[in-house]
């Protein structure tokens, strides 16, 4: 083996390295692990089931709030959520039906909603605006339909 | 054992003297043309998607985007691949190993059966907008029974061809006792045992899953095990169609351009790995899932990663290989070597092209296989862009490249410099079409735009958030790929039919006269199969097992197109 071979695989194990300390670094110290909530619920009982049988935004601290909703072809509910600027809001989630996905566009919000499922992700609201949150996973005819918005004020 | 070396290695000089056994060449042509007629297919329904989400072309009421899209990604990730990797490698064996059995031959011609009768069943439902699913099928999004009983004669058919590809190489081995399986025989052996690893999940997924659950034999389905199931194949699937590129990077090429191969015992080193950590991949796209614990998914951040090693080393083999090459034809200069390359020649040309992209697609591969950067780009236009790249042009232009030597070989015709020319035209149409299309769909994917959306302006969202130039530029890219795709399939029909009569060898690079001998270690297949299990079974006993036992009520299945 050459030794430029050598170096080019030792900075190729490197890399991989780097890569996993800094996920790790970032999933263990700055608790920006993915969205892996393990909770169950019975997907055909959503409506009768605490906490989605009354999905809403309810504040729960200063600047805090928790939003509980359920996905469903082709909607959210609830739609167009509005937020004071510098929030952070939880969000619980689950779907009635199909897979969905749960997407804020300009945010990291990202994550699968899956029937059966209780998925939650965490996002602060910092700048005001209109953000476009949709489905991004295919979920039936009407998909490219399934949109709302949250205002942050 | 003498004697048994001696006739066998006379049949093998014979079969390569005389060129291509025309039974084996049946078989391999066979599956060339159907690979290449869903290249067409796939490419015009590509068009019908990229105009679409440009804005410009409404679909017809009887033409659903799902539908086309479904039909788009079965016909090139499933038909397309398969069809163009099993009879590469069934040309690869009958040239290596001295023609294929008359019983592996038989098998060869059941599996393709099989698997045509299988692909009918599934498209039967796909055009009666019955099974739009997706390529990925997640339940409870249930199609019509039929779409799954194809599946299982496909993954049948799949079964077959492998074990056909098992008994040839398990007699070669037989009367070769002690030698090495020459290298595309080896490539070959690893790639049949990815396809029935990776095929078995699926299996597993659609018989015991799906098919007593659509057939309402039972109540619900468990939706995170179908998924991760799939998974286990759907990832594998793509990674078994890029160690099939890999293989004629390695052992073709450097026969093009007239040098000799990378080091024996190195290239085999390359497949050994790909084999044992491949199947694990699959969880990465199962980042933002809920029910999998964060530890589970910082494991298989490693598991998906080290898969990216073999490919760096790849990268060098490559590399190094043209550069010898080139200093050895009198190139000389840091980078002025590069001027030697055969530039001219399609049959270089497209794979080299090929091997660039992957820099790039290996790259953005890394990059969204680590959790956090995954999040940013799950499910968006940036994962479209990414296996446009890997599969698009990785994978699909050294196939391309593959058909100017395979066909004209197995047609015993030859390839005119007119041919080379139209191959040479083509390869840098698709480039141009591949490359607009994969760096848009990576910046909309950055922007938030989704995946496996029709056309949607979201309000004036799509105007707001930058998505529709972007757009408009994958219309642009698919129109140039449909373009480089109609001159691709003449080119693969006139060579198999109409190109001048002739010989053209199967070009198979030459180890660097005195190189070492490769250990033999190297073949215990057997080794290697029981580490691949072991790895499988590591990464994935612990959340299938988790998945079952707490698996909340099943889910009932839906019609939702």
């Amino acid at each position: 083996m050459h030794l430029d071979e050598k170096i080019w695989l030792f900075l190729s194990f490197g890399m991989i390295m780097i890569f996993m300390i800094f996920t790790g670094y970032q999933a263990v110290a700055l608790e920006m692990g993915p969205p892996s909530h393990k909770e169950t619920i019975d997907p055909q009982k959503v409506d009768q089931t605490a906490p989605f049988d009354q999905p809403g935004i309810k504040q729960i601290g200063e600047n805090e709030y928790e939003v509980v909703m359920t996905l469903q072809i082709f909607s959210f509910t609830p739609m167009d959520i509005e937020v004071p600027a510098g929030s952070t809001v939880h969000f619980t989630l689950t779907s009635k039906d199909v897979t969905h996905g749960f997407q804020v566009a300009n945010t990291n919000i990202n994550a699968m909603v899956m029937p059966g499922h209780i998925q939650k992700i965490s996002q602060k609201f910092d700048k005001p605006g209109k953000y476009l949150v949709l489905c991004n996973e295919y979920c039936g005819a009407g998909h490219q339909a399934m949109s709302t918005t949250i205002t942050v004020k | 054992m003498q004697t048994a070396l001696k006739s066998t290695s006379i049949k093998q000089k014979t079969n390569q003297a005389l060129g291509v056994n025309l039974e084996d060449a049946r078989i391999s042509k066979s599956y060339l043309a159907v690979a290449f007629i869903a290249v067409l297919l796939g490419g015009l329904l590509g068009l019908v998607q990229g105009l679409n989400r440009a804005g410009v072309l409404t679909l017809p009421a009887w033409a659903n985007y799902y539908q086309v899209l479904t039909a788009h990604g079965l016909l090139l990730v499933v038909v397309f691949s398969a069809f163009f990797t099993i009879g590469y490698f069934y040309a690869g064996l009958s040239h290596t190993l001295g023609g294929l059995l008359p019983k592996v031959r038989k098998i060869a011609w059941v599996g393709f059966w099989t698997k045509i009768v299988g692909f009918v069943l599934v498209v039967i439902p796909v055009l009666m907008n019955e099974a739009s699913v997706m390529y990925t099928f997640y339940p409870p999004m249930a199609a019509h029974p039929m779409f799954y009983f194809g599946l299982v004669l496909i993954v049948l058919g799949v079964w077959a061809l492998s074990v056909g590809a098992f008994i040839q190489v398990a007699n070669w081995r037989k009367n070769h006792k002690g030698q090495h399986l020459p290298i595309m025989a080896f490539f070959a052996t690893g790639v049949f045992i990815l396809l029935v690893g990776a095929t078995a999940f699926v299996a597993v997924e659609v018989l015991f899953l799906i098919i007593p659950w659509v057939l309402g034999w039972t109540d619900g389905i468990n939706v995170m095990l179908s998924r991760t199931l799939f998974w286990a194949f759907g990832h594998t699937a793509v990674n078994i169609w890029y160690l099939t590129a890999v293989s004629a990077w390695y052992v073709v090429i450097p026969k093009i351009i007239g040098g000799h191969r990378w080091s024996d015992l190195l290239t085999r080193m390359v497949v050994i790995p790909l084999v044992i950590m491949n199947i694990t991949g699959g969880f990465h796209h199962q980042i933002v899932d809920p029910a999998i614990s964060e530890g589970i998914k910082y494991m298989h951040v490693f598991m998906s990663l080290a898969i990216g090693f073999p490919s760096l080393m790849t990268a060098y083999a490559l590399f190094r290989v043209f550069e010898r090459t080139a200093r050895q034809k009198g190139g000389t200069g840091l980078i002025g070597w590069f001027k030697k390359m055969p530039w001219g020649d399609v049959r270089f040309l497209s794979p080299f092209i090929a091997m660039v992209a992957f820099i790039p697609a290996g790259a953005g591969g890394i990059v969204q296989s680590t959790n956090q950067l995954d999040q940013v780009v799950h499910n968006t236009m940036w994962i479209v862009g990414h296996f446009h790249l890997t599969l698009g042009m990785s994978v699909v232009m050294t196939f391309f490249g593959i058909s100017y030597w395979l066909i004209p070989y197995l047609s015993k015709r030859v390839l005119t410099p007119n041919m080379n020319k139209v191959g040479v035209i083509q390869a840098i149409i698709w480039t141009a079409g591949m490359v607009i299309m994969a760096i848009s769909m990576h910046i909309a994917g950055l922007f938030g735009s989704p995946r496996r959306t029709s056309f949607t302006t979201y309000g004036d969202f799509a105007e707001q958030l930058g998505w529709n130039p972007l757009m408009a530029a994958v219309g642009i890219g698919a129109t140039l790929l449909l373009i480089a795709v109609i001159l691709q399939v003449y080119a693969v029909f006139n060579m198999m039919f109409f190109a001048p009569k002739g010989e053209t060898e199967f070009p198979i690079a030459e180890e660097e006269p005195g190189a070492a001998k490769t250990p033999y270690w190297t073949e215990r297949w057997g080794v290697w199969v029981v580490l691949m299990l072991l790895v499988i079974s590591m990464a994935y006993v612990i959340p299938i097992v988790d998945m079952i036992v707490n698996a909340p009520p099943g889910s009932p299945p839906f019609k939702t197109w």
